[in-house]
């Protein structure tokens, strides 16, 4: 095999794979590109790499200057991304996270090193970007990366996710994509849309349970900056929403096909196959959907062992996607 | 948005949904459409789970018994 100099070299360049036992229709090929394959374990590897060497780039930040401090809001991937990231370049990192994440992700940052601030698990993700913001504004030395706002974002699925989905499936028809800063399908659905116009993206909302009950009043609703920036509504041509069982059930079908994955991937894949329901019997479609994530931080869920019913039910207080 | 979580709206277009709920639940109706009929910024709202922005908006049609479902735009996913 190859021989690498540093772990932030294994960043991007992830398989797809053939999952098209799991498609509804005989004329839809499904193909998964699996994300869980990069060094800290999900898409957001790709994200945080960008992230960081743009902000050095611009002289946010400085190589082999002492005590830089990054905060970053996250409910899991990112933080852990940017831990490992942080780590190898010796930045100092505080993750604002929700106290009801999987305890999993709390202890994989922990190990790169990264510093938890707890933000109101009731509050979700909403409210860990609203502690996010103002902590930066308090500590103005601080660097506020904000995936979520940040052009870094889109930026490396424009450059490394979106090239490597044409050139090994240059048939591609659709892709289907979770929704959560909105990177990936602003910066894969803009590459792919330049060179092919007629593939259409579908964006997947997961099920946000608690958070939603913890929402006082739309005043309190958030669309990622991303989203606006790259004229998300006009980029999409369809978004579905996926709701908790759905995606667990979808989670479990991928263990038939060998894939042990994340919640999220399995409401992608649920997505990726409304999708291909709506493709006509006589057109045949390529579909490819990405895998965010592997299994490993969701063991704690029972996610694949327990009853159904119970995972759904935990899934409304703990976010698991 | 409290109370009741399922209930039964008459309409063709989700904006004639929108608009008769507004007018049983006079209480909601800033969060719901914007003055000119469009909707709320930070609303999202699905026809049997799909997102009618891409849809036609307000002027998307239902059915009988398609099922509507209103969600406050949130920073999910696997982020």
């Amino acid at each position: 095999m190859t021989r690498y100099a540093s772990v932030l070299d294994l960043v991007g360049n992830t398989p797809v794979v053939d999952v098209s036992a799991l498609s509804p229709k005989s004329n839809v090929t499904i193909l998964a590109k699996l994300e869980g394959r990069n060094p800290a374990g999900s898409v957001k590897d790709r994200v945080a790499l960008s992230l960081v060497e743009a902000a050095e780039r611009d002289g946010r930040l400085i190589v082999g200057k002492p005590d830089q401090i990054l905060i970053e809001p996250s409910s899991g991937n990112t933080g852990i991304a940017l831990a490992l990231v942080c780590r190898l370049r010796d930045y100092h990192l505080k993750v604002v996270l929700p106290t009801n994440v999987s305890p999993e992700r709390r202890q994989l940052l922990l190990a790169f090193g990264a510093e938890i601030i707890d933000s109101p698990g009731a509050e979700g993700s909403n409210g860990a970007v609203r502690l996010a913001q103002r902590l930066s504004e308090e500590n103005p030395e601080w660097v506020f990366l904000y995936q979520y706002a940040n052009p870094a974002n889109p930026l490396a699925h424009y450059s490394t996710t979106g090239p490597e989905i044409l050139a090994d499936v240059p048939e591609i028809t659709h892709f289907v994509a979770g929704l959560g800063t909105s990177g990936t399908l602003m910066g894969v659905g803009r590459f792919l849309k330049e060179r092919r116009p007629d593939v259409q993206i579908w964006a997947v909302e997961p099920p946000s349970g608690e958070i939603v009950d913890g929402l006082r009043s739309l005043d309190d609703g958030y669309v990622p900056p991303i989203f606006t920036d790259n004229d998300g509504e006009h980029l999409l041509n369809r978004k579905v929403i996926v709701r908790a069982r759905e995606s667990i059930e979808w989670t479990r079908k991928l263990t038939e096909v060998g894939l042990f994955v994340g919640l999220s991937s399995g409401a992608a894949m649920a997505g990726a196959v409304k999708c291909a329901a709506t493709i006509d019997d006589e057109v045949s479609a390529t579909i490819v959907t990405l895998i965010a994530d592997d299994g490993w931080k969701y063991l704690s869920t029972g996610a694949w062992s327990d009853d159904v019913d119970d995972v759904v039910e935990r899934a409304k207080s703990i976010i698991y996607f | 948005m409290g109370g009741e979580s399922v209930i039964a709206v008459e309409g063709s277009t989700v904006g004639e949904v929108l608009l008769t709920l507004t007018t049983t639940y006079p209480a909601i109706k800033g969060q719901l459409l914007n003055a000119d009929g469009t909707l709320h910024r930070f609303l999202n709202v699905y026809v049997n789970d799909d997102d009618v922005r891409y849809l036609g908006g307000v002027e998307a049609r239902v059915d009988n018994d398609d099922e509507i479902t209103l969600l406050p735009a949130v920073a999910g996913g696997a982020w």
